[in-house]
């Protein structure tokens, strides 16, 4: 009864909703335009010089082989780096979620599957870690990794491990309560089976847990891989403007500060920034959406 | 060794390095950041003397980092508003019946892949070169000029490019929400005669509360903690005058702290004013987990 009434009202409403439907589109597509206006900026402007630029800055690129002159200007300098800031954004990324992700899922299911108090205690202290911001603890961790470093001889500030440590640190909070909400719904009794079949812990968690909790593993990987890949603070701190090792951030950054705004070739590295992640995002988009979302859910 | 006590070595093994990272990165500076800030610390392995609570006093009588402060606070308002608007907005329009829905939810989201110091120079291009232009083509004597350069325009600048960049990201969480509601619900509101804006106001938006909730959260501390679009759209500029002085103002805490400790080269002080960031935010948290419990209770 219910369900027909809907259909006769469906019909009937039929002329209006189809007007609210156009109406809705437009304004959708227009919205749209406009939010993806600044890449439409982006690209134009990288395919212009700067005399044209000065001249007019509203208008359409009269040559459009001017990118590739751009590009090349932009590639080869010094102050920009292109491949070599990709090579470093890359290893610091991918080698800090490694250790994230697989160490805080070793530790929160650990956490969960210990009822002791001392477990407890250690869930409560990660998740109360979770409001102290970066600001805090930012310039003592400077002078800390220089003590640390000297003291151990493996320099911690100006180095790989140093900043992939620092990223261990500040990311696993958030991933063992990621990781511990998922596992506390996972059953135990594969687990006892394994422990009967005379599995090692070690085995179980790597052989039985591991694959079980995969699902949670892209929210994690998202999450702090947007993170870290984008970041600026940390890596200005732990790597220094000049130092040997620039992340994109810091190449962009240091590549505005060292001209007076020539607004084409600022255009070009920031176009080119922005390709690495665009292009994964177009392969692993439902991935990074739902990763998102999860991760802000929990 | 029994497999008991090699059960256990295992465990610990398995804790250890998200622990030793823990105190490392965490712990040990936070510790250090505290007893710094009542000293007169400098940075450098020079002594320190306690100064007990000299830094705090100066820092709340120091115009620059109470107008920083007001600044920050004042963003904090505006774009919680912004972003929450303009996410809950398209939400709505995505999740409508229209066409490319999911092109659409897919491309809202884009400009949140990119960093705030790409985006926040992408955005300086705009304000300072494309809408001049605009402006001066229109006769509009607001637009002809840098929005960035006005000290009266400047924070909603700031505000334009953050929900541009974060509203993608708020849209997926009302998205997720909105999907969760049964249609059987809108149907027999549409069947008793509701229309289109009171099945939202009355039906959809309450049943969102939790979403709403988990944004505005995540928007508020977002905002506050804001310091990479600050760098590279104004870097704090321009100058505007606070109590007599002169003060940065697009200055938002972030960026106050950080020059404090190195363009002023007062470490002690800008370990202060984190710390006071830091009790701010636990402040937000505090709430934020009360309020949860108590509908928790409610539900």
């Amino acid at each position: 009864m219910a369900k027909q009434a809907v259909v006769i009202e469906r019909m009937a409403g039929s002329k209006p909703h189809k007007g609210r439907k156009i109406a809705l589109e437009i304004v959708t597509l227009l919205l749209f335009i406009l939010f993806m206006m600044p890449f439409l900026i982006v690209v134009l402007n990288s395919m212009r010089t700067n005399a044209e630029i000065i001249n007019e800055p509203v208008g359409l690129p009269q040559n459009v082989g001017q990118l590739w002159t751009n590009i090349s200007d932009v590639w080869n300098n010094p102050n920009f780096n292109f491949l070599s800031a990709l090579k470093d954004s890359v290893i610091i990324t991918v080698l800090s979620l490694a250790v994230i992700s697989i160490f805080s899922s070793m530790a929160a299911w650990v956490l969960v599957r210990n009822k002791t108090k001392w477990s407890r205690f250690l869930f409560m202290m990660y998740v109360a870690a979770m409001v102290i911001p970066f600001q805090v603890v930012m310039f003592p961790l400077i002078t800390w990794f220089k003590t640390v470093g000297d003291f151990i001889h493996i320099p911690l500030l100006r180095s790989y491990q140093g900043i992939i440590f620092a990223y261990l640190g500040f990311g696993e909070a958030m991933s063992i309560f990621i990781f511990h909400g998922f596992i506390k719904g996972v059953p135990l009794e594969l687990e006892e089976a394994a422990d009967i079949d005379g599995c090692s812990r070690a085995g179980t968690f790597f052989r039985i847990v591991l694959p079980l909790i995969q699902p949670v593993f892209v929210t994690v990987l998202v999450l702090n891989g947007l993170w870290i890949w984008n970041d600026y603070l940390l890596p200005l701190l732990l790597l220094g403007s000049s130092g040997t090792i620039r992340t994109i951030p810091l190449a962009v950054q240091g590549f505005n500060g060292a001209y007076v705004k020539q607004w084409n070739l600022i255009m070009v590295s920031t176009l080119l920034a922005m390709l690495p992640i665009i292009i994964l995002y177009l392969f692993a988009q439902k991935y990074i959406v739902q990763g998102m979302v999860d991760g802000s859910i929990k | 060794m029994t497999s008991k006590q090699k059960r256990k070595l295992t465990e610990a093994l398995f804790l250890l390095p998200t622990l030793l990272a823990f105190v490392m990165v965490i712990i040990i500076p936070f510790i250090y950041g505290i007893y710094y800030s009542f000293t007169n610390w400098q940075g450098t392995g020079a002594a320190t003397a306690w100064v007990g609570l000299d830094n705090y006093k100066a820092i709340f009588q120091e115009p620059a980092f109470l107008h920083s402060f007001l600044v920050t606070l004042l963003f904090t308002v505006l774009n919680v508003i912004s972003v929450n608007v303009v996410a809950f907005v398209i939400s709505l329009l995505v999740t409508s019946e229209i066409r490319g829905r999911n092109v659409y939810r897919a491309g809202f989201f884009v400009p949140n892949l990119i960093g705030g110091i790409v985006l926040g120079l992408v955005w300086q291009f705009i304000f300072s070169n494309i809408l001049p232009q605009i402006g001066t083509a229109i006769g509009s004597k607001l637009l002809s000029k840098s929005l960035i350069s006005n000290k009266d325009t400047v924070m909603a600048t700031m505000v334009i490019v953050n929900t541009w960049q974060y509203a993608g990201y708020i849209m997926l969480i009302y998205v997720a929400s909105i999907q969760g509601i049964s249609k059987s619900v809108l149907e027999a509101a549409e069947v008793d005669g509701a229309t289109y804006w009171k099945r939202i106001t009355r039906i959809q938006i309450p049943l969102m509360a939790n979403a709403f909730t988990i944004s505005l959260f995540l928007t508020l501390t977002n905002s506050f903690k804001m310091y990479d679009v600050n760098v590279a759209l104004t870097n704090g500029g321009p100058t505007a005058v606070f109590m007599r002085k002169p003060v940065q103002a697009s200055e938002l805490l972030a960026l106050n702290i950080y020059q404090t400790a190195f363009k002023y080269n007062n470490m002690a002080q800008g370990q202060a004013k984190a710390v006071i960031f830091f009790v701010v935010l636990t402040i937000f948290s505090i709430i934020q987990v009360s309020y949860n419990k108590s509908k928790e209770i409610e539900a």
